[in-house]
């Protein structure tokens, strides 16, 4: 992708010198200054610049925490109060931290439904889609661990019932489920070796994300940018080069997120949280409702929508690995669901269903919760393994722009644009 | 293509938020007997702060009745010294470590025999009890807990309808109130009652209250109407039960959360910063995207 060809021309001498060598000056200049962006993105296309931020500012608040962290089952409650109360400014790593995690979900939640709504997973970006779907379950994975390390009764408590779910593989051998969870335990019991081996995890997780990022950056700028139209960069004119354009729109967009993020660090630390993890663990005690972080409730939901814990387990995970199928699952020719009359209700109906279940799994497993579970998560499944395939098949689209110039500036002016170029 | 600017969807989110607002605030009013009371607390919201003379008084009635069972072991002398804190002077605190009931017990003598010392400003406030052992032996077998994060591990449960819960979110969310677990100790503290209700029965050495959780607690009511603290003349507020109760669940707030005030102050100025900024780097992207139709 080099429509405008490369600007690159090293200035200094070192700059000359290391450009025979190792170009990787000319390399960053290539991808993320000279790069073609379509000139039409909307602010959704900034979330993924706002969440390579979120990737590295955990980091760096981690590696801090890290510094005073005691990751044992005896010290780490008590670590933690230490660093909030005794640490210079360790109340602000730990709250950009705990509160970091929160905001990294939501901005990967943004971009995932910005990836469905504008058809983002179609060919070619399958393989760019597939390595986010995997960035997804690692980040995951990560959360969990560090939701664990505080050690407190929901962290413990956590801990408990999510390693138990394997334990449903009895059903299929007998045996195997227990060895698998005794295995992850490094014991009988959930216990501080659980909680060492989670830290180590927890550390080197977020190495893997990066690596991960680094694939579906290169991916990304292999195959170009999707765009609210769902149409590709084809001339110079559908696109403009990323710096200064996608840049600017991106610091806009990375700010406004900032001031949500900096609204609940300073004053709404705990509410994301939950009161019962400022309890120590307590083996002997099972809290009422033990209940995951608010950004896994609606898998939690599915879970407990089905009454065989088994196949419960099967369903939750299952959620999750529906979206790598999803390039080949949507049938429709056209990308974006602004050209979709038919289809976008249904997105908007599956984006109410996962705040739905969210809701629902924040409460107790009750009969009416669970009813509706059960209907939202039925939902959930026919949204991607009916409605992808026969909407697509269905559905007569709106007609589409000739090009993303064509939809920018109107018919006569794209031509005159493209007569401009040549 | 026609779209509206970014500038009027702004605008329009806005608004939405407003009118969400707004009708939270009159939902709030239709249904104030099914939502559990929220009190008024001076650090509340993200205009709130501690009110010294409110920790002061606070910590008077934790000193002169929570501490005949409850240790704050998390929260050290020298703290109560600390500005955004009840901010003692510094002698008064060394004097109060001094003349403090409890010892600090199990450190060694230069022979290795177990002593026990007075607490010095650097060590935790203490309560009467070396252990949970000892602390269940003399207490009936119950444990009173340990103060320190009491307010922030606990919460009030909502039984307001489910859109009733979401309009409370937002306008949490929007007001930065996060809050419940000081709501939840000054219900605890008002919640005994003399008598159960008809038909209940009593487990022996349990007191009857409204807001624990299974109503049957072991704490015997700790204040009360008939046993006012009184405060100084210059204390800031004229003693009363509701206002003890009000004033040692501050202390706790603190205990529980004492950068509050420095976070909020910070906070703001982290705001300020993000606004100008945004506001700042908006107006460069339109002067960039000026020279493009988009």
């Amino acid at each position: 992708m080099s429509l405008h060809g490369s600007t690159y021309e090293p200035k200094s001498g070192f700059g000359k010198w290391m450009d025979e060598r190792l170009p990787i000056g000319r390399l960053m200049h290539t991808q993320f200054v000279d790069f073609p962006t379509p000139r039409n993105l909307n602010y959704l296309w900034t979330f993924g610049g706002i969440l390579t931020f979120f990737l590295m500012a955990q980091i760096v608040t981690g590696i801090v925490l890290a510094m005073h962290y005691q990751p044992s089952a005896a010290a780490a409650f008590n670590s933690i109060e230490d660093i909030r109360r005794d640490v210079n400014y360790g109340w602000l790593m730990r709250d950009l931290h705990a509160v970091g995690a929160s905001m990294f979900f939501l901005a990967a939640y943004i971009h995932i439904f910005r990836g469905l709504y504008y058809g983002s997973y179609k060919s070619p970006r399958e393989v760019l889609w597939i390595i986010g779907v995997l960035i997804f379950v690692v980040m995951m994975a990560t959360a969990f661990m560090g939701y664990s390390l505080p050690w407190g009764q929901m962290s413990f408590w956590a801990v408990t019932v999510i390693t138990n779910l394997f334990s449903s593989l009895d059903s299929i051998i007998n045996g195997l489920g227990t060895t698998i969870v005794q295995w992850l335990w490094g014991g009988y019991a959930v216990s501080g070796t659980t909680l060492n081996r989670f830290y180590s995890l927890h550390y080197l997780l977020p190495f893997v994300i990066a690596g991960l990022v680094g694939l579906h950056l290169w991916a990304l700028h292999i195959v170009g940018q999707n765009s609210p139209t769902g149409l590709d960069v084809k001339t110079k004119s559908d696109a403009v080069p990323m710096h200064p354009y996608a840049t600017s729109k991106d610091a806009v967009g990375m700010f406004a997120f900032l001031i949500l993020f900096a609204w609940f660090v300073f004053f709404l630390p705990d509410y994301l949280g939950h009161p019962d993890n400022f309890i120590p663990a307590n083996p002997l005690v099972t809290p009422p409702h033990i209940v995951p972080e608010w950004y896994f409730l609606p898998y939690y939901a599915i879970l407990r929508a089905i009454p065989n814990k088994l196949f419960g387990v099967i369903a939750m995970f299952s959620s999750i690995a529906v979206l790598l199928f999803v390039p080949w699952l949507d049938r429709s020719r056209v990308r974006s669901a602004k050209y979709r009359p038919l289809y976008k209700w249904f997105f908007w109906l599956f984006a109410f269903t996962c705040v739905a279940l969210g809701y629902l799994g924040s409460k107790p497993p009750e009969a009416t919760y669970v009813f509706w579970a059960r209907i939202f998560t039925i939902y959930y499944f026919a949204y991607f393994l009916i409605v992808m395939p026969l909407v697509g098949w269905l559905e007569k689209p709106k007609k589409l722009p000739g090009s993303i110039t064509e939809a920018v500036l109107g018919k006569d002016a794209a031509q005159a644009a493209q007569v401009a170029a040549e | 293509m026609t779209r509206p600017e970014p500038a009027w969807r702004l605008a329009a989110a806005v608004l939405l938020a407003v009118v969400a607002l707004g009708g939270a605030v009159r939902a709030e009013e239709a249904g104030k007997e099914e939502t559990p009371a929220r009190q008024q607390w001076s650090f509340a919201g993200f205009t709130g702060s501690y009110n010294q003379a409110q920790l002061q008084r606070g910590f008077q009635v934790f000193q002169q009745v929570c501490t005949a069972c409850h240790s704050l072991k998390r929260v050290r002398f020298r703290n109560l010294a600390e500005p955004g804190g009840p901010d003692f002077p510094v002698e008064a605190v060394k004097a109060l470590a001094a003349s403090w009931p409890y010892q600090i017990s199990g450190e060694l003598d230069d022979e290795g025999h177990p002593i026990d010392r007075l607490p010095g400003l650097a060590d935790p406030i203490i309560g009467p009890y070396k252990n949970d052992k000892e602390a269940r032996a003399a207490q009936n077998g119950a444990l009173p807990p340990d103060l320190s994060l009491i307010v922030r591990a606990r919460t009030i449960e909502s039984h307001a309808s489910w859109y009733r819960q979401w309009i409370n979110m937002v306008r949490d969310i929007v007001t930065a109130r996060q809050d419940g677990g000081a709501d939840y100790v000054y219900d605890l503290l008002t919640g005994f009652r003399d008598q159960p209700p008809a038909g209940v029965e009593m487990a022996d050495g349990k007191y009857y209250n409204v807001t624990f959780p299974g109503h049957q607690i072991s704490m015997p009511p700790p204040l009360s109407k008939d046993n006012v603290i009184e405060y100084q003349p210059n204390a800031g507020a004229k003693a009363s039960f509701d206002q003890n109760v009000r004033d040692v669940t501050a202390f706790l707030a603190w205990a529980a959360d004492p950068s509050l005030d420095a976070r909020k102050k910070l906070g703001w100025q982290v705001l300020f910063y993000l606004v100008i900024t945004t506001l700042l780097l908006y107006v460069a992207k339109k002067r960039i995207w000026a020279r493009v139709k988009h």
